[in-house]
């Protein structure tokens, strides 16, 4: 799994753009200040609500992109607020646009249409004159022509150079109750439209995706799809008959996109049931990051960049390097910990860190590539408290094994066995982790969902360390003779964990753990020591317990002596297990005297 | 010392020595109920002090500068005002940003005549705004529905695998305790809350309910059949498996908190105030009241409650009653204070005698 993470990672490296460490986020690395300044429209008023409505917005747009945390805040008050908006390293143009555009849709009916050249010659239909008509006093449809195109419009219609790319900028939307001359985004087409019909707040959502041919086979063509309220519905039903009855070009409806026509099409339909198809010369991208902006809502006001600069990173390089020192310093006394407390099998424990490690540097080094994930400091505080989570798992599972051997089990049962409970214990605390990080993943933003991100990828990390590498590492050792025999290093010693030395085994008989005394303590200060391997009394008691004198005497009678000398065992450390007192605890002895 | 900590978790496991922890638990609740008004004090007066990120400041922006050196604004602006944090960014190639808690006009004046004299440029190319929030309102609101979604699922889930739902209420009531005693150690010590901090208490969220569910998981295992047994109750096998699950909860804290311990001694002492202060800070105290807690506070709740369920009280009334009637004299009162003693049943081992069964009398 290594090998294959690896693999991906260096493949990305060498015939991609992929970097071999993970990308940082903006506390760390810095990254691109955007500075927007809100447009004044007519009758809309820039007040705190609507900078804080445009803030959440933009923030939800971010969010979807990807994981990477933004700072998104507001700056000076009132009629004269700016939002400052902040993205880690060097954005690329869709993620810009996603901040800057502000994606206010309406749907408007086409009333005249032209190319995009300013029409020096006669424009495609006929010019009604200044003293034509001031208008009737109320229009009869929004279609209506002759209320809606007046001379200024039609004067404004003549001029427009939609060929011109500065005309081409989009921006605004015009006023929601006149009409609105503008062109398309390409700059083929100049379109006069009539008042809006659908308002961009009534999309229910968006999604992006191939178009769906008649035939119900599925085009080339990236569409964007829309799903309008009970609102929009209703709406959109009413004007998709009137329009339907009309000729071209008043037939066909207009798809406005902060002040661009992104799409005209002609209506072949009553449209009953509030979808409709945006196509237009979408890419994947392009289509996907309209969905997003749909999705989330228009901006409540148009914005306008005022600056766009580079800044250095919220916190000194300082921080990262004194973190990762701390974070090293506190492995090695975790690994000091663990060798002290297990002994050999602490390298197990230390192996199987370094491997959750590994993985999880690949793991997030391939998503920071592929899913713009960075890390933060806070990512990287998570990653090293993610060393005691992880490392959890490994004390839980060899406590009880040691359990089992307490219990008299050879360590192969004790393996299984303990495994087996150990097993539900992992999962079931890992799940409920595994949930605190989805839950609030799903639902948080900002840097609560980088925070949820990593503790979910550490949490499976450690699962996957546990059950592909921990446990079957623990089954081969386990076979051992280093380990299988209890060494006194091993920190599987039978003896050290006062594991019964005999046990009734049914029919009357009693099996005698012949554990191997004497050879393996090569450390034990012999000379000192009553003979090794020596059964020694169990208190005032006559019986005696131990290897080689199992046989003594009657289940009962050793039970009825260990009954009778309750104080001893209490107050003496070694009691049951003062067969093992001997050589085993010769050299801890040694030190305490 | 690793010989004697292992003899000391072999007599636990064993039951050789055991600490009656859930039979004093009114001591333990008093403890924890004193820690969380003491924390509910602490939260009102001196109470949390949220950063700028929750508050908005003031911004200056020094632009035109050569020397673009972070230290010096910082040290400027804390020659003014000692007790400030200021965040010093540089922003393109020859601007300085300083973002501060928010001053008055008077301090606003003379921060930003001491920028322009550090930075040597004239104060017109000093500007200051006020900045709202990174951290807004709805970024709260949004983490607190997070929070509450995760909770009812917590509970669902614990209760579905326990097949009770006791386990679940001591596991939140364990978890509100610790977030409790966190934020009031976090207000008793002054620091300024940042989404670091917030961020190190969703981390004790987490690591409060994984460390109660490994603990509780021992008492299902312990307690599984207790009714079908004679031997002893409910409450002294829970007390067995909190025992038994001693030393792994002293090995899991012990390495859980070296690296968070040596992240603050950095982050405080190397460092001083910054995110890695602010995050292990809360880790720290909340990783350690996470592991008393599951031990001291959320087995004995779980006894507490189980103990009302009919079944468990007519159990633990007939165990009660039939020691009394072996002790001969003496009321249940004393038998249940002496208790007997409480260790795991080992396959093949002998029960002793009381276990076999009697001929009638």
């Amino acid at each position: 799994m290594i090998a294959a993470l690896a693999a991906i990672l260096f493949a990305g490296h060498q015939w991609s753009d992929a970097a071999l460490t993970p990308n940082l986020a903006l506390d760390l690395e810095g990254g691109t200040q955007i500075i927007l300044t809100p447009v004044p429209v007519a009758g809309g008023e820039i007040t705190s609500t609507t900078i804080n409505q445009a803030i959440s917005v933009i923030r939800n747009r971010v969010d979807a992109s990807g994981v990477a945390e933004a700072e998104i805040t507001s700056q000076g008050t009132g009629a004269s607020a700016k939002i400052v908006v902040s993205l880690p390293g060097n954005p690329s143009e869709e993620t810009l646009n996603l901040v800057r555009t502000s994606a206010q849709m309406e749907f408007r009916p086409v009333l005249v249409t032209g190319t995009g050249a300013p029409a020096a010659t006669a424009s495609p239909s006929p010019t009604p004159t200044a003293t034509a008509n001031e208008g009737p006093a109320a229009p009869s449809s929004p279609s209506d022509k002759s209320y809606y195109v007046t001379a200024a419009v039609q004067k404004q219609f003549d001029a427009l150079d939609c060929t011109k790319a500065a005309n081409r900028t989009g921006g605004v939307n015009g006023d929601p109750k006149t009409a609105f001359v503008t062109c398309d985004k390409d700059g083929a087409y100049k379109y006069i439209l009539g008042p809006v019909e659908v308002e961009g707040k009534h999309i229910s959502s968006a999604s992006s995706g191939l178009q769906q041919l008649s035939n119900g086979t599925v085009g080339t063509l990236w569409v964007v799809h829309l799903n309008l309220d009970s609102t929009g519905t209703s709406e959109f039903a009413a004007t998709s008959a009137r329009l339907f009855k009309e000729t071209e070009p008043l037939n066909r409806f207009a798809i406005v996109l902060d002040g661009l026509v992104i799409s005209a099409p002609k209506i072949n339909n009553v449209i009953p049931n509030g979808q409709a198809e945006i196509s237009g010369s979408f890419t994947r991208e392009s289509a996907a990051t309209l969905a997003g902006q749909l999705n989330f809502g228009a901006l409540p006001v148009s914005f306008q960049v005022e600056s766009e600069q580079q800044i250095s990173a919220t916190l000194g390089s300082e921080q990262l390097q004194k973190g990762l020192l701390a974070g090293l310093i506190g492995l090695i006394l975790v690994v000091i910990y663990s060798f002290a407390q297990y002994r050999l099998l602490g390298t197990l424990t230390v192996a199987s860190l370094v491997l959750a490690a590994v993985i999880t540097y690949l793991t997030i080094t391939l998503l920071s590539w592929t899913q713009g994930y960075r890390l933060s400091l806070p990512g990287v505080a998570g990653i090293i408290v993610a060393i005691g989570i992880t490392a959890d798992s490994f004390i839980v599972y060899f406590e009880r094994i040691r359990d089992e051997l307490r219990d008299g089990r050879p360590l192969g049962a004790a393996v299984e066995h303990g495994w087996a409970r150990a097993r539900r214990t992992i999962v079931a605390s890992d799940t409920v982790n595994f949930l605190a990080a989805v839950v609030l993943y799903v639902l948080a933003v900002g840097g609560v969902r980088g925070f949820a991100f990593t503790l979910g990828l550490t949490t499976l990390i450690d699962l996957a360390v546990v059950f592909f590498f921990t446990h079957p590492m623990m089954e081969i050792i386990s076979r051992w003779r280093f380990f299988n025999e209890g060494h006194t290093l091993s920190g599987l010693d039978p003896r050290r964990l006062g594991a019964p030395t005999t046990r009734y085994v049914g029919r009357g008989r009693v099996a005698t753990a012949a554990r191997p005394t004497g050879p393996l303590d090569r450390d034990a200060p012999a000379a000192d020591q009553p003979a090794p391997g020596r059964p020694v009394p169990v208190g005032a008691g006559t019986a005696t317990v131990g290897a080689g004198t199992a046989t003594g005497g009657t289940i009962a009678e050793r039970r009825a002596a260990a009954r009778r000398t309750p104080a001893p065992r209490a107050a003496a450390p070694t009691d049951s297990t003062s067969t093992t007192a001997g050589p085993d605890d010769a050299p801890t002895e040694g030190n305490e005297h | 010392m690793a010989v004697g900590f292992a003899q000391w978790g072999n007599d636990l496991y064993a039951g050789r020595k055991s600490y009656n922890i859930v039979g004093r638990r009114k001591i333990w609740y008093g403890i924890a109920i004193a820690f969380v008004l003491i924390s509910g004090v602490l939260l009102v007066r001196p109470g949390l002090n949220p950063g700028i990120e929750f508050r908005g400041g003031s911004e200056f922006v020094v632009s035109g500068v050569a020397d673009r050196n972070q230290q010096l604004a910082i040290d400027t602006v804390q020659a003014i005002e000692p007790t400030e944090l200021p965040r010093v960014t540089t922003v393109g190639k020859d601007s300085l940003r300083v973002q501060t808690a928010e001053l008055t006009n008077v301090q606003v004046e003379a921060v930003r005549g001491a920028l322009a004299s550090t930075f040597g440029v004239p104060t017109t190319q000093v500007t200051s705004t006020f900045i709202g929030p990174t951290w807004g309102a709805d970024v709260s609101r949004k983490a607190v529905t997070g929070l509450i979604v995760f909770l009812v699922l917590v509970s669902v889930v614990m209760t579905a695998y326990f097949r009770n739902w006791r386990m679940a209420v001591a596991a939140l009531a364990a978890l509100f305790h610790d977030i409790m005693f966190t934020a009031g150690v976090y207000a008793a010590v002054g620091w300024e809350v940042t989404p670091a901090t917030v961020i190190g208490f969703l981390t004790i969220l987490g690591y409060s309910i994984y460390d109660t569910v490994v603990v509780f998981d021992k008492v299902r295992e312990n307690t599984e059949g207790v009714l079908d047994q004679s031997l002893y109750t409910y409450a002294e096998k829970a007390n067995l498996a909190v025992n038994q699950t001693l030393v792994r909860s002293i090995n899991t804290s012990v390495v859980a908190l070296l690296p968070v311990a040596s992240i603050l001694f950095i982050g405080a002492f190397v460092l001083g105030a910054g995110t890695l202060r602010d995050i292990a800070l809360a880790l720290f105290v909340g990783m350690l009241i996470g592991t008393f807690s599951s031990i001291f506070l959320a087995t004995p709740l779980e006894v507490t409650l189980r103990e009302r369920e009919p079944a468990i009280q007519q159990h633990t009334q007939r165990i009660l009653a039939a020691r009394a009637a072996a002790a001969g004299a003496g009321d249940v009162a004393d038998v249940v204070v002496a208790g007997p003693r409480v260790s795991p049943l080992r396959p093949g081992a002998h029960q002793g005698f009381a276990a076999q069964p009697k001929r009638r009398r």
